[in-house]
């Protein structure tokens, strides 16, 4: 039986990690706050710069000098996959349900005899995915640089995912991520970037009026499309960062609870014991005092 | 006055403007065209510059663009932009030493010509904002 001294030590340690869950927790909602109004304010961009897409690619789906980047390579014998993950943990299965998704798609196409490279965006998807598929890891980075997510930091994933795909290294890209539904529920997606998937949304109605297009169709396309490709990335990596913090608030929400239930139980067990300690001793006292 | 046209400036973090106006003028890239109510569809790109609101004949905003898409259909006008500056926003003071200390970078980047580029796109935009800045 563990001693007096030694369970009143255990229940204040309990009691001060529960704190520490606690201010986790609160600090974990607001920057989630923060985190789904930066989201929202991302969307107009996003959404119009899909419009302008559709209209543009309605006209390209037959032209075979159509940019690679719509169009994709005519291959699919290399995939890369850019796995955005978060760079902290204690955040519940947020990181290793993004992982586990991307070591499966990885697997498919590795028995399907094609070829995988991984970018990781994100310090703890690397350090998951480099246990079992370090060689297939090309390069890794982190998700922020600074303290708010930026628009630079998707350019930059974009200017790395660009590079390669202007050297041939690869023919299709999927990013993974985190979809964020609520505070409690996150969906691993995972969304094609290259070539575009623009089908989704239905081109303008202009009541029979075609577009114009300064200079032409194709210089458009080929300033839009990587910049379609930041967007897309930038749209990925927000929704990550919401799910980050939505993930971090229940699995705090969760440790604070256990936390109180465990420093219940121990104060039951350390109440039993005092109570154990008193009786003894007042049995020793009686039965000594009736030997005299 | 006509019918007015529906005027957005969106960058990618937010959307920065959305107005009523009578005509907006947008520096395209092949020159600048001003868009009222009916206009024909367009895709355009942008250089970098100034896009005018107008109200009536009157000048009434002023926003400086670093270059970006602009998207014409049915009475609306829809501005892509990476980084826009309002006229009024603009600090004249600290001008000068960002423009010089862009050309002290644009000088290190040397055979680097993608990153030359951009920084000299950045360069024009700066300028643009000292030369045109002052009131009319």
């Amino acid at each position: 039986m563990p001693s007096l001294k030694s369970l009143r030590i255990r229940i204040n340690s309990v009691k001060s990690t529960q704190k520490i869950t606690k201010a986790m927790k609160t600090v974990a909602a607001s920057k989630l706050r923060r985190a789904q109004e930066a989201a929202q304010a991302a969307r107009p961009y996003a959404e119009r710069m899909e419009r302008m897409l559709a209209s543009l690619a309605a006209g390209q789906a037959d032209n075979d000098n159509a940019p690679r980047l719509l169009n994709g390579t005519g291959r699919d014998q290399v995939h890369l996959l850019v796995v955005a993950t978060a760079d902290r943990g204690l955040c519940g299965a947020f990181n290793s349900s993004i992982a586990r998704a991307a070591r499966r798609k990885a697997q498919e196409l590795l028995q399907a005899g094609k070829e995988v490279k991984i970018l990781c965006v994100g310090r703890k998807g690397r350090d998951i995915l480099r246990r079992d598929l370090a060689k297939h890891i090309v390069d890794s980075m982190e998700a922020t640089k600074g303290k708010r997510l930026a628009f630079s930091d998707a350019d930059g994933v974009k200017a790395k995912v660009m590079e390669m795909f202007e050297k041939g290294e690869f023919d299709i890209c999927t990013i993974f991520y985190n979809h964020f539904r609520s505070a409690i529920s996150q969906v691993v997606t995972e969304q094609q970037l290259i070539p575009a998937a623009v089908a989704g949304s239905e081109p303008v109605d202009l009541g029979g009026a075609a577009y114009e297009y300064e200079p032409d169709e194709e210089q458009i396309l080929d300033r839009l499309l990587p910049r379609n490709l930041t967007v897309q990335i930038y749209r990925a990596l927000l929704e990550n960062q919401a799910s980050e913090q939505g993930a971090r608030m229940t699995a705090m929400d969760n440790a604070t609870r256990n936390a109180g239930e465990m420093i219940k139980k121990l104060t039951l067990v350390y109440n039993r014991n005092r109570q154990a300690v008193i009786t003894k001793e007042l049995i020793e006292i009686i039965s000594g005092a009736e030997a005299v | 006055m006509a019918d007015k046209v529906t005027f957005e400036l969106v960058s990618p973090e937010r959307l920065l403007l959305a107005t009523e106006a009578d005509m907006v003028v947008v520096p395209g890239q092949e020159g600048d065209f001003g868009v009222l109510s009916g206009h024909q569809p367009v895709i355009s790109m942008l250089r970098p510059g100034a896009v005018d609101i107008y109200e009536g004949e009157r000048l009434v905003e002023r926003i400086f663009v670093a270059g970006g898409f602009a998207e014409v259909s049915s009475d609306r006008l829809t501005v892509l932009v990476e980084e826009a500056t309002a006229q009024k926003d603009v600090d004249q003071a600290a001008l000068p030493r960002r423009i010089a200390e862009l050309r002290e970078r644009i000088e290190e980047a040397g055979e680097d010509d993608a990153l030359r580029q951009s920084l000299e796109a950045r360069l024009a935009y700066l300028e643009l904002m000292g030369e045109s800045g002052q009131p009319h």
